[in-house]
């Protein structure tokens, strides 16, 4: 298993947002986290990346990495792609490429650069350009990019097709395909348009304030209408 | 013609100087949102240890190394020990420690060394006027050492990794972190950089004005100018900011308001910057959400 | 206002606290509680601005400057009378305060502190400049004379100038500190706070933000001025360079130390200020200066809400011990 959480619990302060979750990400699979607004789907990442300290168990293919700081958890190879997509706007587009691969002192960097530009080809030609100045779809395509090149074991998602159009969503869902076909990624994806994230995902679970009200396959949750229908909306 | 050229080439001597300062405080800015008020005394410590350096019988410019060295120490310990605790507070308690910081660096030096005035020596060969009369041989030399440092740092910002890092976390430290980049670490060394050019500043500055405890406050004055006219989340248009501060307040002493009120000068930018356009010439606006 | 016995006894007390210097100091001592007294009203003047306003002024001095200078001109080159000047010393700094206060709207923290700070650092070069020397002496500055307590004072109670001049400063201080204090605990003191915590809120909300904040930094100039003026009178001296930018640090320095937004926390701040450099040179002779800054610090380090806050907390914990207090 390449990411473990048992009994999580999290919060802000005097408040507690997670209730003790339990949930798992395979290796190379894609396990997606479902449910509405303030369910808790941002924290339970921000308490797996560290920018929130949990309690209870986070173990990252054996190890333990609840309690580290985010630096750290960073460099064990967990790339979190925050809400609001964390892009360095006042920095070009390579700029923030570089960044990306900061921690890295093996040479296969610049093949990355080369794999992502042909990923992400709108990139490669705003390459000087402030981040700030990209549109919605291209900030999300080069906040995806920077965490691949972390050459990351775990990417965290959080919902990657927020505030975009419908078009550019097909895109950057392709490219999720492609990242799970073509590198050995493990994801965690939450999404609050279950129906894509369903037709990605190996594994589901729902997030209902703060507590796992359900899981499995994500196939099966996709065909049971009566889950869809109470659960997911669909 | 020739007395105006002569203020021009002051002003840009001295603007070079600003320029530094100025530079200083916008890394500490940028990084951290907060100006340090200390800046000054910081500066002015460093050059009374490199005038024990030098008295002890150092070679000027090995002394000079060594000052960058104890200062880039100091400003990232002063990071550590006194900014780290206190970095969540509000922001009045911030204010209060960088007074604090003031208050004992400043009284410090003048324990330490006394409060005597002191001459510092200058590497170029002291006072002979070069290009054409126009400017003295430490000024000039001043400015060439203002605008070496200005470059270097600007490549180190630019061109390497560490410089990159040190812009991310200061920028938007939450992704930094998500990076990997240790922001705490560059915290700190961002504050010893600053510290660094913030003795250079005062090691150039200080043949001209003599060196006491006292000196860098009007100078601090005339970089805050100059930092906010450039902009304060703008390195290099501070360092704009600098130069044209230092000329205004030459052209300005000599022509309108006489030397007495240099330092009105200065906060007579400061508040006209901040009237008419609070980024500054080359700043940015921001936006501030209900 | 809760006319309970134990508040009538506090006020009590406190007049009694207040009066008693007069018969058991001798006059240095006098002198520097009188002071002291100054302070604490300059201290609660940046603390309407800054602490209640959040509008962080590291240029107070300069209004102390101002009401001293003014009071002093009167007094030495036209002769007023030490009462007269102060109603004008204090029309005149509201005024200056209003005029800073108003192209302050648009600056914010840190913006504003630096403007201010630079006004701190200007102002001994601004007071020596010789267009003004005729008026300010320049700087030798000004000496002026205590007023002798009048007969029918003395007739009843035999004070001389030093007590006469405690108890004016603190008659002048008392009135401004009950202004002061009406005007914070009503609805003003609470539009002030708001504008400080949550300024873009209290503007949606269609508070006047720019009267309150000119207003704001107004009032506090001319308290912090009838301090400079009280002072000129009870130094007997004015001259630039006793109003440096150390000066605006001293009173930012009482602020926060005795308590920011707390009436308390002025007087408490004003105490501060006069005895601790006393105390600070006590321990080392050589480097009273880096005792003070380290005192400073400590207290920001531990006690960020001041003498005021740690005396809140211990009453809160006296009143009601096992009571669980909201946080």
């Amino acid at each position: 298993m390449l990411l473990e959480v048992k009994n999580l619990r999290a919060g802000y302060g005097p408040t507690q947002v997670l209730f003790g979750l339990d949930f798992a990400v395979a290796e190379g699979g894609v396990t997606a986290l479902l449910g509405a607004n303030g369910a808790g789907k941002t924290t339970t990442l921000r308490a797996v990346s560290g920018l929130i300290r949990p309690e209870g168990e986070v173990l990252l293919s054996g190890q333990r990495i609840a309690g580290l700081i985010t630096e750290s958890i960073a460099r064990l190879g967990v790339a979190h792609v925050p809400d609001g997509r964390g892009t360095f706007m006042e920095l070009t587009v390579e700029e923030n490429f570089r960044l990306g691969a900061y921690t890295r002192r093996d040479p296969d960097v610049a093949a990355d650069f080369a794999r992502m530009w042909e990923w992400f080809p709108r990139l490669k030609q705003r390459w000087r350009q402030q981040a700030g100045t990209l549109s919605g779809g291209e900030q999300q395509m080069l906040a995806i990019a920077r965490a691949l090149l972390l050459r990351p074991k775990l990417l965290l998602l959080d919902e990657p097709s927020f505030g975009l159009a419908p078009l550019i969503v097909q895109d950057i869902f392709a490219i999720l395909r492609r990242i799970r076909e073509e590198s050995g990624v493990g994801i965690l994806l939450v999404e609050q348009n279950a129906n894509l994230a369903l037709d990605l995902a190996d594994h589901a679970y729902l997030l209902e304030t703060g507590r796992i009200v359900m899981s499995g396959p994500a196939a099966e949750i996709r065909q049971d209408e009566a889950i869809r229908r109470s659960y997911l909306g669909y | 013609m020739e007395a105006f050229l002569l203020q021009l080439a002051a002003g840009i001597a001295t603007g070079g100087i600003y320029a530094s300062v100025a530079l200083a405080i916008v890394m500490i800015y940028q990084a951290t949102h907060h100006v340090n008020f200390a800046q000054g005394e910081m500066a002015t410590l460093s050059t009374f240890i490199a005038l024990t350096m030098i008295q002890a019988g150092l070679p000027y410019w090995v002394a000079f190394a060594g000052t960058l060295v104890v200062s880039f120490v100091m400003g990232a310990l002063v990071e550590r020990l006194i900014m780290r605790p206190v970095q969540h507070a509000p922001i009045l308690t911030h204010v209060g420690v960088y007074i604090g910081m003031l208050l004992i660096i400043g009284n410090m030096t003048g324990w330490v060394f006394g409060y005597t005035i002191q001459m510092f020596p200058s590497p170029f060969e002291g006072g002979k006027p070069m290009l054409g009369g126009l400017i003295s041989s430490h000024q000039l030399g001043s400015v060439v050492v203002t605008l070496a440092v200005l470059i270097l740092v600007y490549l180190f910002f630019t061109k390497t990794s560490l410089g990159l890092a040190m812009r991310a976390a200061a920028y938007n430290p939450r992704s930094a972190r998500l990076v990997g980049i240790r922001v705490d670490v560059m915290l700190a060394l961002g504050w010893g950089l600053a510290a660094a050019i913030g003795s250079v500043a005062g090691m150039m500055v200080a043949p001209i004005v003599f060196l006491d405890p006292n000196m860098m406050l009007g100078i601090l004055l005339y970089a805050f100018a100059g930092a906010l006219l450039g902009g304060i989340d703008n390195p290099p248009g501070a360092v704009m900011g600098g130069f044209l501060v230092g000329v205004l307040e030459n052209l300005a002493g000599a022509y309108i308001v006489g030397t007495d009120l240099k330092l009105t000068v200065a906060l007579v930018i400061i508040i006209g910057v901040l009237v008419l356009k609070p980024s500054g010439l080359f700043g940015r606006v921001v936006f501030t959400r209900v | 206002m809760n006319a309970s016995p134990a508040r009538f006894l506090l006020v009590v007390a406190g007049l009694a606290a207040a009066l008693a210097p007069l018969w058991v100091l001798e006059s240095f001592h006098l002198f520097q509680l009188t002071m002291a007294v100054i302070m604490s009203l300059a201290v609660l003047g940046l603390n309407i601005v800054t602490g209640y306003n959040g509008q962080i002024s590291l240029g107070h001095g300069a209004f102390f400057a101002i009401g001293a200078y003014v009071t002093s001109i009167l007094m030495a080159q036209a002769d007023w009378s030490f009462y007269a000047t102060l109603p004008f010393a204090a029309a005149i700094c509201g005024m200056v305060g209003y005029a800073v206060g108003l192209p302050a709207l648009r600056l914010g923290g840190l913006y504003l502190a630096l403007v201010t700070f630079s006004l701190a650092v200007a102002v001994p070069q601004l007071l020596k400049h010789k267009a003004l020397e005729a008026w300010t002496g320049g700087v030798q500055g000004l000496f002026l004379m205590k007023p002798d307590p009048p007969r029918w004072l003395t007739s009843v109670l035999p004070l001389n100038a030093d007590q006469y001049m405690y108890l004016n400063v603190l008659i002048v201080s008392g009135i401004c500190f009950l202004l002061a204090w009406n005007l914070i605990r009503g609805r003003i003191g609470r539009a002030l706070m708001a504008t400080r915590d949550h300024p873009t809120a209290a503007e949606a909300m269609g508070m006047d933000i720019a009267a309150l904040k000119t207003g704001a930094f107004a009032v506090s100039a001319m308290i912090t001025g009838v301090a400079g003026a009280l002072s000129a009178v009870a130094v007997e001296f004015v001259a630039p360079d006793s109003f440096t930018f150390l000066l605006s640090i001293t009173f930012f320095v009482g602020m926060v130390v005795g308590g920011v937004a707390s009436i308390l926390g002025s007087i408490f701040g004003g105490l501060f200020v006069l005895f601790v450099p006393n105390i600070a040179e006590s321990i080392s002779r050589a480097a009273p200066g880096v005792i003070y800054g380290m005192i400073l610090i400590i207290f920001l380090f531990l006690l960020p809400e001041g003498f005021a806050g740690l005396v809140r907390r211990l009453l809160a914990k006296l009143s009601s011990p096992g009571n669980p207090q909201p946080k």
